[in-house]
């Protein structure tokens, strides 16, 4: 794949949807921690060094219904495990990064980077991976400080339809691609059909579903398909 | 108010260590054939998953709103191949269908 060359604006622009839809869920994080007698500083931390939305939430919840901290962790470990697989299918196009950036850049490996930067593959270079997880990051702890400071400044329709604006971002990544490869769109349908299986059929807790689900469905595609239709 | 260092730390920690250790792990590693095949898969069945839970877990009230959201940026995004005006076109789908739902 012929790689493209850094642009600043292009990755500002390709950024933005990240920023418009974290900024508004780490504000509801930050007036939730607020409500959950949380102090300023703890709940700073938390979008600080966790960086997580859908664990921090959870935490948020845990806390309020008295659960002790290793449980939470625990539970934490178990939503996060998904990144595993993120993260080692990330590992694949960072060969030409050196060595030494990746602990930040693995630090910034959320649902939504992870989209974005592995659906723009030809883009992948240092300053495109270090400004998508930057700006990403910013708007997050952003987010939570304002958020926690004055509380609701828009509307809540509004703020839960920017949230919407993450999902409509991964569904704007790969419908092209499903229309592109039947192979895309099969093993698209499989993961779908897979999640939803567990999901209602009740038996795994959150965090394993995702993780299995991602798994057996990404597996399952070694099985499904030959070699040569292999997509790449 | 509780102290939530503690807490806070070991949430960092097992969010952390799954971001960093495959990547830093297999960056320099060759890996065979059907393993990066496998890998390849991953975005496609992650994005995928993370769609449907954003569906079937979304509060009742914003079931629609979010759905719309969702086939509309898809839409756009095939036929303009535009992320960002996909995304504010389904924000703003979303915020219309929650004034009226």
């Amino acid at each position: 794949m012929d790689k493209k060359k850094f642009s600043l604006k292009e990755t500002l622009v390709i950024s933005l949807p990240l920023i418009i839809g974290y900024f508004p869920v780490a504000m509801a994080f930050g007036l939730l921690a607020k409500n959950t007698a949380i102090s300023l500083k703890d709940t700073s931390l938390f979008s600080i060094l966790v960086f997580a939305g859908a664990s921090q939430f959870m935490a948020l919840d845990l806390i309020g219904a008295g659960v002790s901290n290793i449980n939470i962790i625990i539970a934490t470990f178990l939503l996060n495990l998904r990144h595993l697989m993120m993260s080692a299918a990330l590992s694949l196009d960072m060969k030409e990064i050196p060595k030494k950036f990746l602990p930040f850049i693995a630090f910034g490996i959320t649902d939504e980077s992870f989209s974005v930067i592995s659906f723009n593959k030809d883009k992948i270079s240092l300053p495109f991976i270090l400004l998508v997880n930057g700006l990403s990051y910013l708007s997050w702890v952003l987010g939570t400080l304002v958020g926690y400071g004055i509380g609701e400044v828009l509307p809540l329709s509004l703020q839960a339809s920017m949230g919407v604006g993450l999902y409509a971002m991964f569904s704007a990544l790969l419908t092209p691609e499903l229309t592109r490869s039947r192979e895309v769109l099969k093993i698209s349908l499989l993961a779908a059909a897979i999640y939803a299986a567990f999901y209602y059929g009740g038996f795994l807790s959150a965090g394993w579903d995702l993780v299995l689900a991602i798994l057996l469905s990404s597996l399952l595609g070694l099985f499904i398909f030959k070699e040569e239709e292999s997509h790449e | 108010m509780n102290n939530y260092l503690v807490l806070v730390l070991g949430m960092a920690l097992v969010t952390y260590l799954p971001r960093l250790l495959p990547l830093y792990l297999l960056s320099d590693k060759t890996i065979g054939r059907r393993f990066a095949r496998f890998l390849s898969y991953i975005p496609y069945t992650s994005l995928s998953i993370l769609i449907v839970r954003g569906v079937i877990s979304a509060d009742k009230d914003m079931l629609l709103a979010s759905l719309g959201g969702i086939f509309l940026a898809g839409y756009l995004s095939y036929k303009t191949n535009s992320l960002i005006l996909s995304v504010l076109s389904a924000i703003g789908l979303a915020f219309v269908i929650k004034l009226f739902v």
